[in-house]
């Protein structure tokens, strides 16, 4: 005991000498605060160095002109200063009413709303579905199980070349669907079919976490709340909606703003099924990224703002999302 | 109506905070109505449906691989004839499989190492200490894991260059602790939360500093947690693809992320090889990923589910 004493005199050693009372209260939350905020300082560093500094600084670029031709660069053994120049909000404006902002800024925001809902929605309903039949009294869900965890075991640039071989023309998919006399849509070229193949392929990675996750869900719901609604003589589907989907929502919540955040900037997927020979099919991040390193010359000013602009789009969503969450709560709660 | 179990998980379902045993999900025989014939019928037919979706393009993958011309994947019938593993031995052999690998598990375990090393603390920190700052950090942390990739791509690509960390391990394990830290801090959080607080006032009456309590009594506790930590930062790095492939430029260098796609554009698209390598990489990662998936889903979910 005695020891504890000890050690926290000496970590409050800068205070003044203790009286009774509210300050003495006030010492003792500032070695509360003392320890942890030593113990997130670690993360703090690395955020600010790893993050907010590359924010910031891009932040900056998106006020300039920046490309690859006049950034600082290396060629050889000559060393070219950055001969970019501040321009102000030119870029922002550019983007969102400039000439042709429709065809680059508003047609791929629209995609990726479109995108991010279809298949969060896809995901949850699959993954919900799938969820409550693994969770029923069934012979051999444990094998079910792991087979439909497969999609997310395998890492993702692996699954999206498999799909790759499979949408190709001439590929299985399109063989089957000519077998069975339907049409074989040109997947990877038609606009309609590349972004129906895109949705296709995400939903095939992203249902398995839904499922696991609600299905954890499903297993801390209560069983005597199923007695007893079924006692009252509750339908399946009332049972479903009244004590289910309640039960599930604290679960759902987290993996639906997971799923939005995730789709939002998945890169990968779309990426790697298409690259860069679907311009109308790209979602924002990943035209983003066509701007800034997938074509000549770079342009990472522009690059720059739309990475602004989508993490503007996310953290609005978010707040939003949070504030209609915690309403929601108090309602439930009163 | 067989009211088959009202015990297996009688006292322990806390419905309301902190639901302390993390209960094993399994062994759980809830569903007191039993299903009738069809319904269960019904239910086997749509998960063996949604298990051959799941199945096939993997499958396929592997199947394709044991083709040994470029083109077999337009004409999976001819491949049974002539089934061989080639494609392995060509991939292992003459292809820089090798380099790949070291460059991914460098890449990987250091992002790893880094991430956990440094977000432990400050998951048990805004797991138990309610500081003043503390909700706006949480948030921070919150957006942080939201960045798309394309907001910090470029400025990181000035600084590495100036750095003259272009293409270098070091650059891309600094450039992916960006996202592995803040996501480890989270996760730990969601970890250190189930475990019960009385340990850590057991620890502070038995005269332990809160590092003490946390070094010498949670640590130890939140193995699992930390595993998990560890193994998601290990395949968020393992299989990113936008900074891998803009921060590598020599393809001694290259993840797998990357590697594999340089068969398609330098190699002149040998797509058994990539199947083959593809399936090579996945192998292991997935046997791996089966062992802790169950706490994976804990880990991530813990931090929402306390509300």
């Amino acid at each position: 005991m005695t020891v504890a004493i000890d050690r926290a005199t000496g970590k409050r050693r800068g205070e003044p000498g203790g009286r009774p009372g509210p300050l003495s209260r006030l010492k003792q939350s500032y070695q509360r605060y003392w320890y942890a905020y030593a113990m997130i300082a670690p993360v703090v560093v690395v955020l600010g160095v790893l993050v907010l500094y590359p924010l910031a600084r891009g932040l900056y670029l998106t006020l300039t002109n920046a490309n690859s031709l006049n950034s600082a660069r290396t060629i050889g053994a000559n060393h070219i200063e950055a001969t970019y120049e501040f321009i102000g909000f030119d870029n922002y404006a550019d983007i969102l009413w400039g000439p042709t902002s429709y065809d680059r800024f508003w047609s791929h925001f629209i995609w990726t709303i479109v995108w991010t809902a279809l298949c969060v929605a896809l995901h949850y309903v699959i993954g919900l579905g799938l969820a409550l039949l693994l969770n029923q009294k069934l012979r051999g869900r444990t094998f079910y199980r792991l087979i439909l965890v497969l999609p997310w075991a395998v890492p993702t640039f692996v699954t999206v070349f498999g799909w790759r071989f499979m949408l190709a023309d001439g590929g299985v998919i399109n063989a089957g669907l000519e077998a069975l006399h339907l049409p074989a849509p040109l997947w990877l070229e038609d606009t309609f079919w590349q972004r129906f193949a895109a949705i296709m392929v995400n939903t095939w990675c992203g249902v398995p976490f839904m499922m696991v996750s609600l299905l954890g869900g499903l297993q801390s719901i209560d069983s005597t709340l199923y007695e007893a609604a079924e006692m009252d003589g509750a339908s399946a589907w009332q049972r479903f909606r009244y004590v289910t989907l309640p039960g599930l929502r604290s679960v759902s919540s987290t993996v639906v703003l997971l799923g939005v955040i995730w789709t939002f900037n998945q890169f990968a997927v779309i990426f790697l099924l298409f690259g860069d020979t679907a311009p109308e099919a790209q979602i924002l991040v990943t035209w983003a990224y066509y701007l800034g390193f997938g074509q000549q010359p770079r342009d990472f000013a522009q690059s720059a703002a739309y990475g602004i602009l989508l993490l503007a789009i996310l953290i609005v969503f978010t707040s939003f999302y949070r504030r209609w969450l915690n309403r929601d709560e108090q309602q439930l709660a009163i | 109506m067989s009211t088959t179990t009202p015990t297996t998980t009688g006292g322990t379902t806390a419905a309301g905070d902190r639901q302390v045993p993390r209960t094993p999900a399994a062994p759980r025989t809830r569903r007191r109505g039993e299903n009738s014939l069809a319904g269960s019928l019904a239910s086997h037919a749509i998960l063996i449906v949604a298990s051959l979706a799941a199945l096939f393009p993997i499958a396929w993958l592997v199947f394709l691989s044991l083709g040994p011309d470029k083109d077999d994947y337009l004409h999976p019938g001819r491949i049974f004839g002539k089934m061989t593993f080639a494609n392995y031995s060509h991939v292992l052999q003459e292809t820089p499989f090798f380099d790949w690998l070291v460059s991914t598990l460098v890449v990987s375990l250091g992002t790893t190492v880094i991430g956990v090393l440094i977000a432990a603390t400050t998951g048990y920190a805004v797991s138990r200490m309610r500081f003043p700052g503390y909700r706006k950090f949480m948030w921070v942390l919150l957006v942080t894991q939201m960045f798309p990739v394309a907001v910090l791509m470029v400025p990181m690509y000035e600084i590495l260059s100036e750095l003259r960390l272009v293409d270098s391990y070091l650059g891309l394990i600094l450039v992916y602790c960006s996202t592995a830290v803040p996501y480890c801090a989270w996760l730990l959080k969601g970890y250190f939360d189930t475990i019960p607080f009385e340990i850590d006032e057991a620890g502070r009456v038995d005269g332990l500093t809160p590092f003490g309590t946390f070094a010498r009594l949670i640590l130890p506790l939140a193995k699992p947690g930390l595993a998990v930590a560890a193994f998601y930062s290990f395949i968020t790095a393992f299989g990113e693809v936008a900074f891998a492939s803009t921060f590598m430029l020599s393809d001694t260098k290259y993840t797998f992320a990357v590697g594999l796609q340089s068969f398609v554009s330098e190699h002149d698209a040998q797509r058994n090889l990539m199947a083959a390598t593809a399936v090579l990489v996945a192998i292991p990662v997935s046997a791996f990923f089966y062992l802790v998936q169950k706490n994976l889903v804990t880990g991530l979910t813990a931090g929402g589910t306390k509300g």
